[in-house]
């Protein structure tokens, strides 16, 4: 089976008045149908930046590299036109901060309806009868089409955003830090919401957050991400709860666990910084700030690699680190 | 989350809270006194010109059938006196109204119109279209920085001395040469528009240029078009009376600044007939003061929209 999203060796580098950062360097990724994938990282690790670089989303005049396979289709070679016609219809994203993703002054109604107009996939007279379908799809009452984002709760405006997202049925929706502004109730509600959906309609998701554990409840795998680089990927259980990478377990550990005492007398964040993108440390980019660095992670960068022999039909796990898996590379590969 | 809330019916809340913004906005906007005095002025002024034919006989107001002798000074039969051919200068003046508005209207909706497109797609284009769209962006600024630097009364003589002669030669030479102001207006409130996360939606949910404009952008700049024009028109209404007083207006038609002119001609200044230049003099600026006052009380109300009342 091909998959339906297929990210090999993607590069972003933005351009600033100082110089180039590359804010993404070298991520691959893999999502088959019905089947979602969580993105973490703290903030400035490149996550959203990857995510938009999957519909050429970023601001004119910074640069892409790589390939982002839709179905089989180069997005970064794709021209103009058929981009267009594959936003939305092919990939549609979930914004964080509804609030603001919403045009203030025009009815969520119209707004829902603008990609169904744009793509045109229904005649303009249907197209209130299809947003109604798609308000209840994500439980809120038809009438609501008439009302504007300010006379919505977050919670409601966040079903407008998911609501919009499925008006073209897209075969991949990236949910962009979809329920961080929402308080935990809410917030369930939504996972709940997105989960049934990617369930029921074999829709493929991309889920992006900080949050390890809203990532570990919803999707099936999780990529952690560090100065614009996968440095953990593989069963979201597995990477939560046996983090290989000293990063992805500082970030599991930053979360305090409900019911959990001991979680609470141990408060562990992670000092530090993470590295100026345009200035990335030597060896390995975690080095500064990682607890159990030795003197070869200094010149070492360590690639992506097996964490342990694949057990027979075992979901593949996959680390960089020095420290991680049995079978390591006693020399680092430099810069890919 | 409450969604289960029982709505009697569809669309009258909708409009009970469309009209209740709306009179949030009128009493927003009549806590100005100044603009509410302005308001008044105005439509005092418009009511007066629509029903000018009601008021002035037309035969009158021509040369052979003027009414009176020449120079009656202010009397019963003429409340502001008459003119060097013997015609009412009150009725002068009322007919007059009906010209400089519609030109200060017409010319207003030109420059408003033109500037608005060339600011939108200035501040779009600039923001969100690649190189070629910066290039153009750059190229259609620069246009504007030129009608800006032109003197705008010269250009506005030279085109209505170039074109044929007619009101709609005046509109055009007026409209022609204040929108670069509005343009400047409009492309910073669209740089500002497009900066927010919706029209980053809009264009991720596949939406192309056109769109983005129609549907984002131009809603967004609408409350600073509206106050702009209101403001604009006071500047055409003047430089309608200008353009007439210095004879490149449509000489068939009676308006403020041809009044004026006909004053000048006429020697009205060195024979001490005050009553022919005062009247029209203050008629100009009573009607550009009322639609200042109305613009800068729009403006305050439309920018002060989230804030406390000052």
């Amino acid at each position: 089976m091909t998959p339906l999203l297929d990210v090999r060796d993607l590069h972003v580098t933005y351009r600033s008045g100082s110089g180039e950062v590359p804010a993404v360097r070298g991520v691959d990724l893999s999502l088959d149908p019905g089947a979602s994938l969580g993105l973490a990282g703290e903030s400035g690790s490149g996550k959203s930046t990857a995510a938009l670089a999957l519909l050429r989303l970023l601001p004119a005049g910074t640069r892409t590299r790589g390939r982002v396979l839709l179905e089989g289709e180069d997005v970064l070679t794709m021209r103009w036109g058929r981009l267009r016609a594959v936003r939305w219809a092919g990939a549609a994203i979930v914004f964080q901060g509804a609030m603001h993703a919403l045009n203030p002054v025009r009815r969520v109604g119209d707004q829902i309806a603008e990609p169904l107009l744009v793509h045109r996939t229904v005649p303009a007279r249907r197209a209130p009868a299809r947003v109604a379908e798609l308000l209840e799809q994500v439980g809120l009452p038809a009438s609501r089409a008439r009302d504007h984002p300010h006379q919505l709760s977050g919670g409601q405006r966040q079903r407008v955003m998911i609501a919009m997202a499925l008006a073209c049925e897209p075969r991949l929706v990236v949910a962009d830090e979809a329920t961080t502004a929402l308080d935990v109730m809410i917030q369930a509600q939504i996972l709940d919401l997105l989960r049934r959906l990617v369930a029921e309609r074999g829709i493929g998701m991309l889920m992006i957050s900080h949050d390890l554990g809203v990532l570990a409840d919803t999707c099936d795998r999780l990529a952690v991400m560090y100065a614009g680089r996968i440095v953990e990927e593989g069963p979201a259980r597995k990477v939560v709860d046996e983090p290989a990478h000293p990063y992805a377990a500082a970030l599991g550990a930053a979360f305090p666990r409900v019911g959990d005492p001991a979680s609470r007398l141990a408060p562990r964040g992670l000092p530090g910084d993470p590295p100026d993108p345009a200035a990335p440390p030597p060896g390995c980019v975690f080095r500064p700030r990682c607890p159990v660095a030795e003197t070869m992670c200094a010149t070492v960068d360590p690639p992506l690699l097996p964490v342990e022999p694949r057990e027979s039909g075992g979901p593949p796990r996959r680390a960089a680190c020095v420290h991680a898996g049995p079978a390591r590379p006693t020399t680092g590969e430099g810069v890919r | 989350m409450s969604t289960g809330t029982a709505v009697p019916s569809r669309r009258s809340p909708a409009r009970r809270r469309r009209r209740e913004a709306l009179l949030r906005l009128a009493r927003d906007y009549a806590r100005h006194r100044a603009g509410m005095a302005g308001l008044a002025a105005l439509l005092g002024t418009v009511v007066l010109a629509l029903a000018a034919p009601l008021l002035v006989e037309p035969g009158e107001l021509t040369v052979t059938g003027a009414p009176g002798s020449p120079y009656e000074p202010p009397g019963r039969a003429f409340p502001l006196g008459t003119d060097n051919f013997g015609r009412s200068v009150l009725d002068l003046v009322v007919w007059g109204s009906r010209v400089s508005l519609a030109v200060g209207f017409l010319a207003t909706a030109v420059s408003v119109v033109l500037g608005t497109l060339v600011g939108v797609a200035a501040g779009h284009f600039g923001a969100s279209g690649g190189r070629g769209g910066r290039v153009l962006s750059a190229a259609l600024m620069r246009v504007t920085d030129w009608f800006l630097v032109l003197p705008t009364l010269v250009l506005a003589v030279a085109l209505a001395a170039v074109l044929p002669r007619g009101t709609a030669t005046v509109v055009l030479a007026i409209g022609l040469t204040v929108w670069p102001a509005t343009a400047r207006l409009v492309r910073a409130q669209t740089l500002a528009v497009e900066s927010r996360p919706y029209v980053e939606r809009a264009r991720a949910l596949g939406g192309g240029h056109l769109h983005v404009m129609l549907h984002h952008v131009l809603p967004g700049v609408a409350p600073v078009v509206l106050a702009q024009t209101t403001l604009l028109v006071a500047t055409s209404i003047i430089a309608e009376s200008t353009l007439a007083f210095l004879g490149v207006g449509d000489p068939t038609t009676v308006s403020w600044g041809g009044i004026l002119e006909a004053a000048r001609t006429a020697g009205a200044i060195s024979s001490g007939i005050w009553w022919y230049m005062i009247p029209p003099g203050l008629a100009i600026a009573a009607v550009a003061l009322s639609f200042t006052l109305c613009g800068r009380a729009l403006e305050a109300v439309l920018e002060a929209r989230p804030r406390e009342p000052r």
